[in-house]
């Protein structure tokens, strides 16, 4: 990042465990339980988010969820617009998602593109009883009509800011912070 | 990561990084086939054009599956149903297919250098599916792929190519493809079926199989194209399949774990045995599966993003 921008510390490792502990509860909460209940995190954040998520409720319930891997790139709606190809990663969902209740899951939601076009890849894997949506971080600022079942912490930013979710497993340490864009 | 050129032509021009992206994206690719809809849209809004100027069964269905699959839209041209037959040059067909939106040709053609030759002419992007005895990229791709799925890696290898080298487009494709991923190639045939100075391409020239089998990794076994003996090129179809034709017991001088492949189509009771074409240690429809995975991979890097963004060939 450039020198003059400013970061600002909103979630350290503490908070973002106590916050995952409490949307776990509210998980099971609202499924009553783990009956078909399913977990599926959105690369690349999505993914050791659901891996938590899916030890909580073990911790909580006694039974482990199914972990599914959904890679939307392959769905974005600005391939055509952006330079270059964005690179495919697999996704992996070893289950039949018919009839479960799907957690769809990732660490920030902005726009509500990438959920839209996660929403569209789950449909072609089959037809889920519900899906509802997970997140770490709610910054605002839709552009599609997509919203939140379960929200860890909503933060208020303006478009120029960006928000950065670091987590131990791809990052080496829990963290979100905000900073300014300065491009 | 795209591929950074406008058009694909041959993996003699390809580097390392890029064949790896292509192999691994294919990885990506192949978990489509498990699904319930095996479609995504990534290519929404794509034309894809076939222009086949030779008969082609498996390459031709696979880039077409493989377009659809990526929700392109995909038209396919040969030579025998078009105006071709009424002297229309390939240029002008190809060119014609362009002015209807092409975005991607996908060009077979019996001439070697034909198709770098669209390439420099048309703005669409241009991709090989066989010039001559020249290149066959995709095929080669697929190999690779095949080989690294069901040994784990391609470094250190030792890959055995049998058969007519001299005509084979595959043999030479597959030959770049394994050297930039540090296999040790061999070939294997009858002296007239072997270019001279091969070892110049980074490879071991055998002319006895038994020798040539020793301590191999894969077996890649091309089709005897029968045309080639009314020149002369072989004697007689059984001396071929004494001295280099493979059945039940030439295969067991080899180890139970090298894989058997050949990219189709094929001379049953030639080059191939029906009980080695169809035993345990066969890839060769995992081969061709794996075709549709690589193409896709390949037409996504290639038709994604923009092509005045490309380097020029």
């Amino acid at each position: 990042m450039t020198l003059n921008s400013e970061k600002r510390t909103v979630l350290k490792a503490e908070g973002i465990q106590r916050i995952l502990r409490r949307m776990a509860h509210e998980i099971i909460e609202n499924n009553e339980g783990t009956e078909q209940l399913v977990l599926i995190g959105i690369r690349t954040r999505g993914v050791p988010l659901a891996r938590r998520l899916i030890a909580m409720i073990k911790e909580f319930e006694g039974t482990e969820v199914p972990l599914g891997i959904l890679d939307i790139t392959l769905y974005r709606d600005d391939l055509s617009t952006i330079g270059e190809q964005p690179v495919v990663h697999k996704t992996e969902i070893p289950f039949d998602i018919t009839g479960k209740k799907v957690i769809l899951i990732d660490d920030v939601i902005y726009t509500g593109r990438t959920v839209r076009s996660a929403l569209d890849a789950l449909v072609d894997f089959g037809r889920p009883d519900k899906i509802k949506l997970a997140v770490l971080i709610d910054r605002g600022h839709r552009e599609l009509p997509i919203r939140t079942d379960f929200v860890g912490k909503k933060v208020s930013t303006s478009q120029n800011e960006l928000i950065t979710v670091f987590l131990e497993e791809t990052d080496g340490e829990d963290k979100v912070f905000i900073e300014e864009n300065n491009y | 990561m795209s591929i950074k050129r406008k058009d694909f032509l041959g993996l003699y021009n390809t580097d390392r990084e890029e064949i790896v992206s292509i192999l691994n994206t294919a990885e990506s690719m192949k978990e489509i086939f498990t699904r319930t809809v095996k479609k995504v849209p990534t290519l929404r809004g794509k034309t894809i054009v076939n222009l086949f100027f030779e008969p082609s069964t498996r390459t031709k269905s696979s880039f077409s599956l493989a377009a659809k699959r990526l929700s392109a839209d995909v038209m396919s041209v040969s030579k025998k149903m078009s105006s071709v037959q009424k002297g229309e040059s390939l240029l002008d067909t190809a060119k014609t297919m362009e002015a209807m939106g092409a975005d991607v040709v996908v060009v077979r053609h019996g001439s070697p250098g034909a198709v770098e030759f669209l390439a420099e002419q048309l703005s669409a992007r241009v991709l090989n599916a066989g010039d001559g005895a020249h290149a066959h990229p995709t095929q080669a791709l697929l190999d690779l792929y095949t080989i690294k799925e069901n040994l784990g890696q391609i470094k250190g290898l030792k890959i055995l190519i049998v058969g007519d080298i001299t005509h084979s487009r595959v043999a030479r494709s597959n030959i770049w493809g394994l050297n930039h991923l540090g296999a040790e190639v061999r070939v294997v045939g009858p002296n007239t079926l072997l270019p001279v100075e091969i070892e110049k391409m980074g490879v071991e020239k055998y002319t006895d199989l038994d020798q040539a089998l020793s301590d191999v990794d894969v077996i890649n076994i091309l089709r005897i194209q029968l045309e080639r003996q009314k020149s002369g090129l072989f004697p007689s179809i059984n001396e071929y399949i004494k001295f280099y034709g493979f059945h039940e017991e030439r295969l067991m001088q080899v180890d139970d774990e090298v894989l058997i492949m050949h990219p189709g189509p094929m001379n049953r009771g030639i080059e191939i045995d029906s009980e080695v074409a169809d035993g345990k240690q066969s890839v060769i429809t995992e081969q061709v599966t794996n075709g549709v995975a690589v193409r896709m991979a390949l037409l996504y890097l290639l038709a994604g993003g923009n092509p005045e963004d490309a380097e020029i060939t």
